[in-house]
């Protein structure tokens, strides 16, 4: 992401990300995806499909889920952005993140930063969701190893030890 | 290919007013972009014909909803999530909260907005039968003023709508007299979550003494528009639903469509679809069952 001699010129996008306060320069209609991984290496968020289908970019903005690779950055300007990154730092995990270890719901990983994300959505707005409530909030995540099931009873085993926030 | 986006530019300007006059400047220049779930994907895959892009997402004169006693208006930038989560949008327009409910995933409905759907004008929309057969009207704003129009009609061919070039819509305004019918509502398509329709059917019916006393029916992805199926409503009205008129009705709705070959289905399976969706209806309206 080099100043290209030709084009429209980069502007300054003040923003949060995980908790700290920062200002990135770049093209309005930059992708918040790339923003994240390319400008501020938190390669954590995933591209996948690129259109908004599989859910592998998915962060929150302002506390809702979105997917970054359908957030030009200057739409997130003042946002307050968690990344996968900033759901735990370090050891120990985020109890969800426990979860998907115990129930075996990563497998080859790229889905997981984005079911993580998607999860955490569901349970702030649903902490004791149902299998079904799972099954919907997780719609727009896909993923290509595990079938699901073990993602969903790590969001269930999660949601049974109280892993909300 | 993927688009550089130093060859786009992108403005906030603030309010609705100067994003009104912006487009009142250059009119036809500027492409407004919401929740960007579907401008973003024509971005990504290099084929929005737009350079200068203006932000609407999360202007506060379009997010909000007014509740008059006869009336509701949504505003153009209230999401997917904002409609599941509006009680009387649950209560009296159960097609709509479906449709929400219907559209891409949950980061999806955080970020599509009504409006968006409505100015997108794709046949496939989730959003826009239910909108035909409440009967909804629109209010379109410019710098000029604002209009009212109603919604049938707006979009006037593939993907062509009556929207000016400088103007927005502000609102979809919805009367509230169908809490009596019967709703009913299918979305056939590759998958459950996150598909694009095949074909899918908004209904509204209202029986007095077993006869049909009102009757409406749309359907999306069987033409260039979203598309009322006027000609079947009217050989159903007044009728009692038995095994002649479903099949009559399945015919009426079978000629009454345009469907078309594409990536998601063919010509044959959703005329074969679509008919049979009517005709399902028709049995569960006389049955009592139903079901949004």
């Amino acid at each position: 992401m080099t100043d290209s001699p030709r084009g429209h010129a980069k502007c300054q996008i003040p923003l949060t990300v995980n908790g700290k306060s920062l200002t990135v320069r770049a093209h309005a209609m930059e992708r918040l995806l790339d923003v994240l991984r390319q400008e501020l290496g938190l390669t954590g968020t995933k591209e996948g499909c690129g259109e908004g289908e599989c859910g592998s970019c998915s962060v929150l903005m302002d506390g809702v889920l979105v997917n970054s690779c359908l957030i030009p950055v200057l739409q997130a300007k003042d946002a307050k952005i968690v990344t996968i990154e900033g759901i735990a730092t370090g050891k120990p995990l985020h109890a969800l993140q426990q979860s998907f270890l115990d129930c075996g719901g990563a497998q080859c990983g790229i889905c997981t930063p984005g079911m993580i994300l998607a999860s955490m959505h569901l349970l702030s707005k649903n902490p004791q969701p149902t299998m079904e409530d799972i099954r919907e909030g997780l719609s727009g995540n896909l993923c290509r190893c595990t079938g699901y099931m073990q993602i969903f009873e790590a969001v269930m085993e999660a949601g049974i030890r109280g892993a909300t926030t | 290919m993927r688009s550089d986006p130093a060859d786009f530019e992108l403005v906030a300007p603030g309010g609705l007013e100067a994003v009104l006059s912006l487009l009142a400047q250059e009119p036809g220049a500027w492409l407004p972009i919401a929740g960007g779930t579907d401008v973003m994907v024509q971005y990504a895959a290099g084929k929005l014909p737009a350079r200068k892009l203006v932000n609407i997402w999360n202007l506060s004169e379009l997010r909000g909803i007014e509740v008059f006693p006869g009336e509701i208006r949504i505003g153009a930038g209230f999401t997917y999530t904002d409609l599941r989560e509006h009680e009387i949008v649950g209560r009296e327009f159960p097609l709509l909260d479906r449709a929400a409910r219907w559209t891409g995933g949950i980061a999806n409905q955080n970020r599509g907005t009504i409006g968006g759907n409505i100015v997108n004008a794709s046949p496939a929309a989730d959003s826009l039968p239910a909108l035909l057969i409440y009967e909804a009207e629109l209010i379109l704003i410019s710098i000029r003023g604002e209009r009212r129009i109603p919604y049938t009609g707006f979009h006037t061919g593939y993907r062509k709508t009556q929207l000016a070039p400088d103007e927005l819509v502000r609102a979809v305004c919805l009367q509230r007299r169908f809490s009596e019918y019967h709703a009913h509502a299918r979305k056939i398509g590759a998958r459950n979550a996150q598909a694009i329709s095949k074909v899918s059917l908004a209904a509204l019916g209202l029986l007095t003494d077993g006869a049909i006393r009102d009757i409406r029916l749309a359907m999306g992805s069987v033409a260039p528009v979203p598309l009322r199926l006027t000609e079947t409503e009217r050989i159903l009205k007044d009728k009692k639903i038995d095994p002649a008129l479903v099949q009559l009705a399945k015919t009426t709705a079978t000629a009454e469509i345009k469907p078309i070959d594409d990536i998601r289905s063919t010509t044959k399976y959703r005329a074969a679809v679509a008919g049979n969706l009517v005709a399902e209806f028709l049995l569960r309206l006389n049955a009592g069952t139903t079901k949004t």
